[in-house]
């Protein structure tokens, strides 16, 4: 064993191979190069960046203690919100579905509804809720109707995907034995897809109404009604105590909404 | 026999009814009447302008025929815009991820004694709980418009979703190769190094990923409350009610979204 | 009556998966169909109800030809015909009941389906088939609950709901250990007799098939190269159909034919 040793001794053992280490070498560089480039590139007065944690503390100090004079307007404020949110979720409801149904593979009727089934989806994904609201307020005006139709037109996406891949993954062979019953289309859904996706569709619901819940607490920062509202102003008119209570409210808020929407999904599920 | 043909026999007449979803009828009705009474109070106690409101969908056509068809024209400021937001979104995401690292492992429950333990999971929480819009608008009350407030923002928005993960991820770890560190007598950093590491940095990756591309996405939205980027490109737009320019910012939008989300796809499915 | 005539289906432009069967099934018998994997027994059966598409041929129940129907004439048509699955196919989250009704669903309004209120007729029948089979005590249980030889007669009085005018079975044993598929077999057997109604069953435990059948079908590579009574299934027969394809399953019965030692 001792020649075994004398002769093995002085063989190189490296972590990386040459072509890993040439290759995280490359993406080190490259990830460096585009780190430079953005930090010299961006638009940013590097004097306020060195500045910025006593501008942060400052504020901080400004918004303490925080100020529950305005408590009234601000519990009516969230019940707005909260309201908000339910309506647009609960309404949302009737248009996913139809859409999920069209949008999924295994039940869309051609290929043409998918297309478009796909393309409500993703449209209504990719805008984010406060761009919808943003539209949404130039129509109609600022206000609570606005902002439901933000939530509404961000949901379906949201919804519409995730009960889409749900019906998906179903089970074929129910919708087959229903089928053979000679049950129509319709006979055929209700029977075989609605008793396989239900526990999807509860989870998924409960899910968004509580996105939903955090979403409308900003819309009415660009007028779409709710606490934002409220937050906008008193940014606005520098009542920095008044914000301190408001952000207690919203996290007090999004705790209770976690709180109820972990309950109810073990009610469900 | 024609037993099995009839619907004679000991059972017959017997009625059936579904086993209800809520068992209990008080419940269950007193939920639909519930639902019904909510919606009347709702729409009754909610703020509606209705004259407003009715002057909407003339708006709508008159919106939707300025869009229409939308206006590259101003492409350097759109180019501008969106490059800021790339930036901002990628010095975020590093900086997110690269400071999600000590929090997690200071938010894992196996790993950090109890004070570290609260103080990593209050970092976690304080930056879950607020819509980034939020976030952003009071670091714009701090540090001032423009993109530095919008990668602060940004970072704490990174930190609160890859830190949370990663501190699950740490709770989750195989105990025994710690052990197996502590008996040569590594020390914790080592430790760290060769125990815990290796478990969770190989999902890190796609993680970051996931997280650039939820960041591009935050970020045009902070820009509309001034922290920087394409959002703020699009504020400006719609204050101005150039509307065809707003709606190829818009186009612009969606489109990054979705090759994004295709890329960070694509990237992820090379590295599982 | 069923009657078959050269049926042929073909997917894509490979080899037919049928070859131009010709087959007829009078009321009142059970006839087995057995046959290696892939000899086209489920495409065949899946043929008669339409839930596979044959590109030629002719099919006719009692004088009504089924391959041309569509729309609500093909729902029509597929009332009439009830399916037993190898897989029971059975709506797992509902109850039992329910899944009986659920035979009936060609029969009753959308309305009527939606809010589960169906004829009484209708669950009287079910109350009665469950008592026949032995499951009325399970009719409030979710049919997951069940062992799979109670879901198996699930799946068979389901398709009795139907009053149908044929009754097809894919493998229905083909899932249960051997004793249970020996109660479906009989089952299947008394249920023809007492309803008068000709019975289709793909079958691969050969011996069952002799046991429990009046006739006995063979199919190889999508066509029919056997027709008979058991008494006819011979040795001879059993080697044409599956001979050099696999080994059938034999257990169950009084003969325990040894294919695998002969020697050819």
């Amino acid at each position: 064993m001792v020649e075994q040793t004398a002769e093995l001794s002085g063989r190189p053992w490296t972590r990386y191979s040459r072509k890993e280490r040439w290759l995280r070498f490359t993406i080190y560089f490259f990830t460096l190069f585009a780190v430079v480039w953005a930090i010299r590139d961006i638009d940013i007065f590097w004097p306020w960046v060195w500045d910025a944690p006593t501008q942060i503390q400052n504020l901080g100090s400004r918004m303490w203690p925080p100020e529950f004079e305005a408590w009234s307007a601000i519990l009516n404020a969230m019940l707005e919100t909260v309201h908000i949110a339910t309506l647009s979720t609960m309404l949302t409801i009737f248009i996913a579905l139809p859409v999920s149904y069209i949008a999924a593979q295994n039940t869309t009727p051609n290929r043409l509804t998918l297309w478009i089934g796909r393309f409500i989806l993703v449209s209504s994904r990719s805008v984010n809720t406060i761009i919808w609201a943003l539209l949404f307020v130039a129509i109609f005006g600022p206000g609570v109707l606005a902002g439901i139709l933000a939530v509404m037109f961000r949901s379906v996406g949201f919804i519409g995907k995730l009960m889409g891949e749900a019906i998906e993954e179903i089970d074929r062979r129910p919708v087959e034995s229903m089928e053979a019953t000679g049950a129509s289309r319709m006979k055929v859904v209700l029977f075989g897809i609605v008793p396989q996706v239900m526990p999807a569709f509860f989870a998924i619901v409960i899910l968004r109404w509580d996105i939903n819940i955090r979403e409308s607490t900003v819309l009415g920062l660009v007028g779409a009604g709710g606490i934002g509202v409220l937050l906008q102003g008193s940014i606005d008119t520098f009542a920095w105590q008044t914000v301190a209570t408001i952000l207690l409210a919203i996290i007090g808020l999004v705790l209770l909404g976690e709180a109820l929407t972990s309950m109810l999904r073990k009610k469900v599920l | 026999m024609s037993e099995a043909r009839s619907g004679s026999g000991p059972l017959a007449g017997q009625t059936w009814r579904k086993p209800p979803f809520i068992a209990s009828p008080w419940l269950r009705y007193g939920l639909l009447i519930a639902v019904g009474v909510y919606f009347y109070w709702t729409f009754n106690t909610l703020p509606f302008n209705w004259e407003r409101i009715a002057e909407g969908l003339p708006r709508a056509a008159r919106i939707f025929g300025g869009a229409f068809p939308p206006s590259f024209e101003r492409s350097d400021l759109m180019w501008t815009g969106f490059k800021e937001s790339f930036q901002i979104a990628f010095l975020a995401t590093l900086l997110g991820v690269f400071l999600s690292i000590p929090i997690a492992l200071m938010a894992a429950k196996n790993l950090a004694p109890l004070p570290i333990y609260l103080l990593g999971r209050g970092i976690i929480i304080l930056s879950r709980s607020f819509h980034p819009v939020i976030v952003a608008i009071l670091f714009v009350a701090a540090v001032g418009f423009g993109p530095l407030a919008g990668i602060l923002t940004l970072t704490l928005y990174s930190i609160g979703f890859v830190a949370k993960l990663l501190a699950e991820k740490v709770e989750e770890i195989d105990w025994g190769q710690m052990e197996a560190m502590r008996a040569a007598g590594a020390g914790f950093f080592k430790t760290l190094i060769y125990a815990v590491f290796p478990q969770i940095l190989p999902r890190q990756i796609g993680l970051s990923m996931y997280q650039l591309d939820s960041n591009l996405r935050a970020s045009a939205v902070v820009g509309i409350v001034g922290a920087g980027g394409i959002g703020s490109t699009l504020m400006n737009a719609f204050g101005r009610y150039d509307y065809d320019f707003a709606f190829a910012i818009l186009i612009l939008i969606v489109g990054v979204i979705l090759v994004s989300e295709g890329i960070s796809g694509w990237v992820r499915k090379k590295i599982w | 009556m069923l009657e078959i005539s050269n049926l042929v289906k073909r997917y894509g432009s490979d080899d037919p998966v049928l070859k131009g069967l010709d087959l007829v099934v009078e009321g009142n018998t059970v006839v087995s169909v057995v046959g290696a994997s892939g000899a086209g027994k489920s495409t065949m059966l899946r043929c008669i109800n339409r839930l596979v598409e044959p590109s030629s041929g002719s099919i006719q129940l009692n004088g009504r030809e089924l391959v041309n129907l569509r729309g609500a004439n093909l729902r029509h048509a597929r009332r009439k015909i009830g399916m037993v699955f190898q897989g029971f196919n059975l709506i797992d989250r509902l109850t039992v009941m329910e899944n009986v009704l659920a035979g009936r669903l060609g029969y009753v309004s959308f309305y009527q389906a939606l809010t589960r209120k169906f004829p009484q007729t209708d669950i009287d029948r079910a109350f009665h088939l469950m008592d026949r089979v032995g499951i009325a005590h399970y009719a409030d249980k979710r049919a997951d609950e069940l062992s799979g030889g109670e879901r198996q007669r699930v799946g068979v009085i389901r398709a009795l709901m139907q009053e149908p005018e044929i009754l097809l079975a894919d493998e229905p044993t083909a899932s249960l250990d051997l004793k249970t598929s020996e109660q479906i077999m009989v089952l299947l057997q008394s249920l023809a007799s007492e309803l008068s109604l000709p019975v289709l069953i793909n079958i691969h435990n050969v011996s069952q098939a002799r046991t429990y059948t009046d006739r006995i079908v063979g199919l190889r590579n999508g066509q029919m190269i056997f027709d008979g009574t058991p008494g006819e299934f011979n040795q001879e027969a059993l080697d044409a159909i599956y001979g050099g394809i696999e080994a059938p399953d034999e257990t169950g019965g009084e003969e325990q034919p040894t294919a695998e030692a002969r020697t050819t």
